[in-house]
């Protein structure tokens, strides 16, 4: 008999998203409750995490086809609470766009669902069957506000690059399978040796697909319209969650059933790191619109973990997950602040409404400072130590070239984020912003500002927790 | 001794910055928030004159050392001073009191936020003259240019966008190469601690790129010829608290970080590349003393001639002689009093008339004649006249490059000429000459706060002008051995 204790969070959260679509069906006017339930699911879900895996350090199940260890438990407790926050924030977002319905919750919970099967998978099946379920969730959250043709465009450009992507993952999955004779990574990580190279073109595959999903260079091109498009909070949602859970599965890949082909996918992996460091922080800088923008950010910081990942080391992928989880915050915070920006029930998302921000909002603006300054990567900020602890690993392996091209990227990234902090301290000021903001909103403000400012009086904590993974 | 008395000079300006974030801003009544400013600041720097007090001369190793562990097995927190970091933070604490005296006629806007810049860059600057751990200094290093660059964008000049664009990503293209060195330095040896470093030594195969690194990064920073353009725009938009900030204290940063990296760290690789510095220093000193010649802007005239006088710290530096070395500790502090001193004086007229150009003024001296003199004193400190702390510096400089190098030597004695052309003729075309302009007839001479704040900084002036004792000593025991280090370790290679 299995120790089903193990995915005890997996199975609530699954029978919660059945319990709160029932709901939904039989309960009208029911999305407040709907919100409130699922976020306690959410929370229940995390306690679980906590309580059951948080002390496994590597149990299979199902046949060896889903593994709990330390990073996965660590990740989903990341997912769970950026889940949980993206939540609690939205609300009042979406009773302004006249969209606070049980769907929304019901989604995220799916989505969530989805990300944890990915976390936890140690088969190409159960990977592809969590990947699946979270990316139709989030079709379906990009196009949410089906008013606007903007969010409608950009949930069809999500599904349809999606779509082509996880075909193409597929088609790497199948590729494997040919070549090892199963489906299974600890086996398929036995079986395979570099000496056939047709199988290269399995990982290309699986490696583009996995590109796609974090949207590392070459495979961004959906990013920006889609972050535009969609829903602010969904957006946020975008930039965070999902993108720790394909993290962690771009982690998997590489260093268990392809652990022996270092030789193959390292080029590949450096390759993509500094295309997206470089463009990332190259093509933001004409941006206008502050979504657009932060979409080409988080495809520098995405090239930013990818360099921890290209070491082949413990320190890398430790590196890379202190990396995810500081940008988790400093994106967290970052919306915080862009859903702060409404007037009369409009938000307001160009560069240049924050002109003058200081001026009226000086609170709000010291905060956007600070989450800015740590976005670039100056110290004594939090972005910095994230920064620090991968290029630590990076030159550990003596790859000078990568260091050096991510630090240069830096500067240039710091441009376009000193030119936010200029429009809104240097420049003329504007109308005032209605201030009366959502408890929540506030909290996770002010929560993840003070993580970022007061990172560096105990920098200790997370590198300790996150240097329990050991996953070569 | 346990108690930290290095780590509460680096808190207390950011606990008084913390304080003054609370206190609510009045319009015209600002008197509570400058005077809990100054006093932090006072206190801070009565507490780095009891520091020097206390300072042990007679030994070179590092004193109030502090050792904490920061992030576990890899950086701790340690902080220390010798003889040659210590009068840079009696520098930094008695330069910032000043500045914020000197706020009363010059920033009329938002007056706490500047102060809170002030004190929080207070902080960082005594920071990277203490810290004794790489990383922990590249942290302060590079945590200065937050607020300098607000300090610059929010209060200064009418081209303040451009020139704190330009000094930010200066600053930071040059240090994120010294940060990849000091993580290959970790590599390399498994430590980042100064002192054992100092003890250990580095490869000398590493050492020749690892002091490029270090080298982009002070370079900018000193800022030496031909990355100094950065330097003239800051100066010239920042407000005068900034400039004086900026020229006095955060371009000893770079001075500092050749002497105790540079030289300390990579011993051969100093060698190796001093032909580089030379040059390069000897067309900063001639070169730049020529534009500061044709210069128009008083501000920038000052800024011009301070990359001249950083020319001649690197220089001296770079002699690998006592009395270099020595001399160019001496000049940077020099420098740092007088140029605070000269942009001062320049923001006396500045708030009077609302002109930095030398055009708008002349005959200063028949209406304003407190300010001529000290403006006469301060001018001759710059161009190095004896008796003044200015002319200390270059002499020692000089002597070290000529035991070392008489070419160079006789090439940088020109520009103690240049000098002293340039800083006369500002001289006399600001203060003597017909009184043309209308509007000066009415300018007022100095009031009480410009004639303290002058004042303070002409004392000490004069005094290790005629009496350099005082300096020599605390840094005669730590120079002898840093050179005396760094001869064995080039004997031993």
């Amino acid at each position: 008999m299995e120790n089903l204790n193990l995915v005890l969070p997996e199975i609530f959260i699954s029978f919660s998203i059945m319990f709160l679509l029932v709901l939904g069906v039989f309960k009208k006017n029911s999305s407040k409750i709907t919100f409130n339930l699922s976020l306690f699911a959410i929370l229940i879900t995390a306690i679980i995490t906590i309580n059951e895996t948080f002390s496994v350090s590597r149990e299979t199940l199902f046949n060896e086809s889903v593994v709990i260890d330390t990073m996965s438990s660590l990740m989903k407790i990341v997912t769970l609470t950026g889940g949980f926050l993206v939540l609690v924030i939205s609300s009042n977002y979406l009773k302004i766009f006249k969209i606070y319905n049980i769907e929304y919750p019901v989604l995220i919970l799916s989505s969530i669902l989805g990300m944890m099967v990915m976390i936890s998978s140690n088969d190409l099946i159960v990977f592809y069957m969590g990947l699946e379920l979270q990316s139709l969730a989030l079709y379906v959250l990009a196009t949410y506000n089906r008013d606007q043709l903007k969010s409608s465009e950009a949930g069809l450009k999500y599904f349809v690059l999606s779509a082509l992507s996880s075909g193409l993952l597929l088609y790497g999955c199948s590729l494997v399978y040919g070549f090892s004779g199963s489906t299974n990574f600890d086996i398929i990580s036995n079986q395979l040796n570099s000496e056939e190279y047709v199988l290269t073109f399995g990982i290309v595959f699986i490696l583009v697909g996995l590109a796609f999903k974090i949207s590392a260079v070459p495979f961004h091109m959906w990013a920006p319209d889609v972050y535009e498009g969609s829903p602010t909070t969904v957006t946020l949602f975008f930039t965070i969650v999902p993108k720790v859970a394909a993290l962690t599965v771009f982690i998997r890949f590489l260093y268990v059933p392809f652990l022996n082909l270092i030789d193959q996918w390292q080029m590949i992996i450096v390759f993509l790191s500094i295309a997206s460091m470089v463009f990332g922080a190259v093509a933001a800088i004409g941006q206008t619109n502050i979504k657009r923008l932060i979409a080409y950010s988080s495809i520098g910081h995405i090239g930013y973990t990818l360099a921890g990942l290209a070491t082949a080391s413990n320190e890398g992928i430790q590196s890379s997950i202190i990396y995810i989880s500081i940008y988790v915050v400093m994106n967290l915070a970052l919306f915080s602040c862009l859903l702060m920006l409404r007037r009369k029930d409009q938000y307001y998302e160009d560069i240049d409404d924050l002109s003058g921000l200081s001026k009226n909002h000086p609170l709000l603006s010291l905060c956007l400072l600070l989450i800015l300054f740590s976005l670039a990567g100056i110290p004594p900020l939090a972005g910095f130590f994230a920064k620090f602890y991968v290029f630590k690993a990076v030159l550990e392996q003596s790859m000078y070239f990568l260091a050096i091209v991510g630090l240069l990227s830096t500067v240039v990234a710091a441009f376009y984020y000193l030119r936010i902090i200029k429009i809104m301290y240097f420049d003329k000021e504007k109308d005032k912003y209605d201030t009366d903001h959502s408890l929540w909103l506030k909290f996770s403000l002010t929560v993840s500002t003070i993580l970022i400012l007061l990172y560096f009086i105990f920098p200790s904590q997370l590198v300790e927790v996150v240097s329990r993974i050991n996953i070569i | 001794m346990n108690f930290p008395i290095l780590s509460s000079l680096i808190l207390l300006p950011t606990i008084g910055a913390l304080f003054l974030f609370f206190i609510k801003e009045k319009e015209g009544n600002n008197t509570t928030i400058k005077y809990v400013a100054l006093f932090t600041t006072v206190v801070n720097f009565l507490i780095s004159i009891y520091l020097w007090i206390a300072f042990d001369q007679s030994t070179s190793s590092f004193q109030f050392i502090e050792d904490r562990t920061w992030i576990k097995g890899f950086i701790n927190y340690k902080v220390g001073v010798d003889g040659i970091s210590i009068l840079f933070i009696i520098l930094t604490t008695f330069i910032t009191p000043l500045c914020i005296i000197s706020v009363n006629n010059s920033v009329k806007n938002r007056l706490r936020d500047f102060l809170i810049a002030i004190l929080i860059m207070e902080s960082f600057m005594i920071g990277v003259f203490s810290a004794l751990d790489l990383v922990v200094f590249y942290l302060f290093f590079e945590a200065g240019l937050i607020p300098m660059f607000l300090i610059i964008g929010i209060w200064g000049g009418a081209r303040r966008v451009y020139s704190a664009f330009k000094f930010f990503l200066y600053t930071l293209l040059g240090s994120v190469l010294m940060l990849v060195a000091i993580i290959s330095i970790y590599w390399i040896t498994g430590t980042t601690d100064v002192v054992q470093l100092y003890e250990i030594g580095i490869d000398v195969k590493y050492q020749n790129l690892l002091w490029l690194a270090f080298f982009s990064s002070f370079a900018v920073k000193t800022p030496m010829w031909p990355v100094h353009t950065w330097l003239p725009d800051a100066h010239v938009e920042a407000p005068t608290a900034g400039s004086v900030l900026l020229a006095a204290i955060l371009l000893k940063m770079a001075g500092y970080g050749f002497i105790r990296f540079s030289l300390g760290l990579f011993p051969v690789a100093s060698e190796v590349f001093t032909p580089l510095i030379y040059t390069l220093s000897v067309i900063a000193i001639i070169f730049t003393s020529l534009i500061a010649l044709m210069q128009e802007d008083m501000k920038k005239l000052i800024a011009y001639s301070s990359v001249a006088h950083m020319g001649f710290v690197t220089l001296g530096i770079f002699t690998l002689q006592q009395q270099g070395i020595e001399g160019s500790i001496i000049q940077m502090i020099s420098h740092g009093l007088v140029s605070a001193a000269l942009f001062l004086t320049v923001g006396v007229v500045y708030d009077r008339m609302h002109s930095r150009l030398i055009s708008t003024y002349g005959g200063l001296v028949s209406v304003i004649p407190k300010y001529s003199i000290l403006f006469m004193l301060f001018a001759l400190a710059s161009l190095g006249l004896p008796g003044t702390s200015g002319f200390i510096g270059e002499f020692l400089i000089l002597m070290g490059a000529f035991k070392d190098n008489f070419l160079v030597a006789v090439i940088a004695s020109i520009g103690v000429i240049l000098g002293a052309a340039y800083m006369l003729w500002l001289y006399k075309r600001v203060v003597f000459g017909k009184l043309l302009n209308e509007d000066l007839k009415k300018i007022l001479d100095l009031n009480r706060s410009e004639y303290f704040i002058l004042s303070c900084l002409a004392a000490p002036i004069l005094f290790f002008g005629f009496y350099p004792d005082p300096l020599i000593n605390t840094i005669e025991v730590s120079v002898t051995d840093l050179i005396n280090m760094h001869n064995t370790n080039i004997a031993s290679k």
